[in-house]
């Protein structure tokens, strides 16, 4: 447990900057999820955390302590990796061992064996603990991948896409498992993920990452709702924002603004402009419509018992509506 | 995706099954002459044509072991039942043993050197090849090329100044020496073999050691070698049998206290005749460490390249 803090760090591979002058603190006890694309920086980031690689330029501190120059193991983070790089030639009880076995913490068997006991039951491998690491299902090995970052109270977990492999159930179950682990012990997290769930339900703090620069960072609910850019909004939402152009509906539109930004929640249903629905999709505890309007489509989302067809017309307005600049940048 | 191989048919697995007996013959044939020569008589060694069936004895044994010289009459016509079965053995043709011959001291001389050499070839090759394949060393690919390039000439071809090299250093007949010059023979081939085994092993697990709280090294031995063994076993295997074999050098560079086995089992014949009983049982002793070596090591070849558990 330890704060953690990135102080203008960059990271050049030949050509490609994958992290430039990030900037990011890391409270004590706080769960930071990092969103964008794949090459956006976030893997390039939490090895930076973890010491398998060095920045260019910048300064990494955890617990207030340099790290530069640190190996891994000095700087006592675990990781959970997106391949899981579980040790082949041992058993799931051996990679579960391994973090606690080493000379640094030289743990002593009974302990070890209460660990490993209470973290295979929270990730439900228990029974397969003596089977050989290569014998497990993908899924499987994605746990106990997790298991063997769990089984330590190191000063930062650094997960990759911890729960990507998982079934629908088990990610969910884990999804709480992971938060309980930050809010009930206290436990810092850094943590890079493509699913808006995780990021919603468990993140204290979001950073968006965008081609090696962190373009916003803040609480879930800061980003969701003033989000920075139309990219940092693209981040999070489900459905997506829909990105329209400035004018298309009556009303102010600020000096500059090239694009209106468009939540379902800040589209009226009922009073405005005719729209045509094309589609009607029933998600069960909501109901999406989608939606063609003066030739452009946007996606938006209904009561779930809606009698709304396809071809029927609803009319909408924009209620407080973002607006973005020809950059994408927000400016109203 | 599902693609299915169809099961060979009953023509085809014979046909399989009869090139590999046919293969394994060929092989074979000349083994299994040397160890049936070796319990042959002199007489039946030499008959023509050669016998398949013949009274086995272990005469040619006993003379690779012994030093024998001819009795006087007055003793031949002494009988000892006193003395042991060899003895017996050896007084039937008029001989009497005088000593242990060279050959145990010889046989022990190429174990020291064989496995010696293997050691230090495996050792340092493992370490030169893990460097290569992990860390940025200058000029890798010159360097890889430069130890690959000192395999591009027969051994032999620099007998001349590795002679004089060895004589001038006081190298010369000793194990050192030839532990040192199979060595540096063979760590190109191991520095090699050994490279692209580890090559093959992904770096996620070293890192994933390194995040677990052990060092470089540590998780070298802990995490990269376990799954190298496949690798490092085969070479191993190669390197001991170019050691072992090694003829040239070992005559040039050995004479007394460091003489291999090869360079002596020919000089045998000299010995009384043509003794070819006793050059086969040398022979056939000779091959045993390497096949027994190879055995031990045979799980480690056939396991085959383990799938990992990292996903691509």
């Amino acid at each position: 447990m330890a704060k953690v803090i990135l102080d203008q760090v960059t990271k050049t591979f030949g050509d490609v900057v994958a992290l430039d002058n990030v900037s990011m603190t890391i409270d004590d006890g706080s769960f930071v999820i990092l969103l964008g694309p794949t090459g956006a920086g976030k893997t390039t980031t939490l090895r930076m955390v973890s010491g398998l690689d060095t920045p260019d330029a910048g300064e990494i501190f955890i617990g207030d302590q340099p790290m530069i120059g640190l190996t891994p193991a000095q700087r006592d983070v675990a990781m959970v990796f997106q391949q899981y790089s579980l040790y082949p030639h041992m058993t799931v009880r051996q990679n579960l061992e391994f973090p606690l076995k080493s000379p640094i913490l030289k743990t002593p068997q009974s302990m070890i064996d209460e660990k490993v006991e209470a973290v295979s039951r929270v990730l439900q491998i228990a029974h397969k603990l003596d089977n050989k690491a290569t014998a497990l299902s993908g899924g499987e090995m994605q746990r106990v991948s997790i298991g063997r970052a769990l089984v330590r109270s190191p000063s930062i977990y650094l997960m990759d896409e911890p729960l990507s492999s998982l079934d629908a159930k088990l990610r969910a179950d884990l999804r709480i498992e992971l938060k309980n682990i930050q809010a009930n012990f206290g436990q810092t997290l850094l943590y890079v993920t493509h699913d808006q769930i995780e990021a919603m339900t468990m993140a204290t703090h979001v950073g968006v990452l965008d081609h090696g620069k962190l373009v916003q960072f803040g609480s879930p609910r800061e980003i969701y709702e003033n989000p920075v850019s139309i990219y940092a909004a693209s981040r999070l939402g489900q459905p997506r924002i829909n990105i329209l152009p400035a004018d298309l509906f009556k009303g102010p539109v600020p000096d500059g603004a090239k694009s209106i930004g468009l939540r379902p929640e800040q589209i009226s249903q009922g009073t405005g402009e005719e729209s045509f629905v094309t589609r009607v999709e029933h998600l069960g505890d909501q109901t999406r419509l989608h939606l063609k309007f003066k030739e452009q489509d946007l996606i938006t989302v209904t009561n779930a018992h809606t009698s709304l067809q396809r071809g029927e017309t609803v009319k909408i307005r924009p209620h407080k509506p973002f607006f973005f600049d020809a950059d994408g940048a927000r400016i109203a | 995706m599902s693609f299915s191989v169809t099961e060979p048919s009953r023509r085809q697995k014979w046909i399989a099954g009869s090139l590999v007996v046919g293969y394994a013959l060929i092989t074979l044939i000349p083994l299994l002459w040397i160890i049936a020569t070796g319990f042959k008589s002199s007489a039946d060694s030499i008959a023509y044509p050669p016998k398949v069936v013949f009274q086995p004895t272990v005469e040619g044994y006993v003379n690779l072991f012994t030093t024998q010289t001819r009795m006087g009459e007055d003793l031949r016509a002494e009988p000892r039942e006193d003395l042991p079965w060899y003895e017996q053995l050896v007084r039937e043709k008029g001989n009497t043993i005088v000593g242990a011959s060279r050959y145990s001291e010889r046989f022990f001389n190429s174990v020291i050197i064989g496995f010696g050499s293997t050691f230090f070839a495996i050792l340092l090759g493992t370490m030169a090849a893990y460097a290569f394949s992990r860390f940025r060393v200058p000029l890798k690919d010159d360097l890889l090329f430069f130890i690959l390039s000192t395999r591009m000439m027969p051994p032999i071809a620099v007998a001349v100044p590795i002679f004089l090299m060895f004589r001038n250093l006081g190298l010369s007949d000793t194990h050192a020496g030839m532990i040192l010059l199979y060595t540096a023979i063979n760590l190109s081939l191991s520095v090699w073999l050994i490279n692209g085994f580890i090559d093959e092993i992904p770096v996620e697990y070293e890192e994933a050691a390194l995040i677990d709280g052990y060092t470089r090294f540590q998780a070298f031995y802990k995490v990269v070698l376990p799954q190298a063994t496949t690798g490092i076993a085969s070479t191993a295997i190669f390197c001991l049998i170019f050691a072992w074999n090694e003829y040239a050098l070992a005559v040039l560079l050995t004479s007394g206290t460091a003489q291999t086995a090869p360079p002596f089992i020919p000089t045998i014949i000299g010995v009384g005749g043509q003794d070819w009983p006793a050059v086969a049982a040398g022979a056939t002793i000779f091959l045993v460490p390497v096949m027994v070596f190879t055995i031990l090591l045979r799980k480690h070849l056939l396991r085959g390249i383990t799938f990992g558990a990292v996903r691509k």
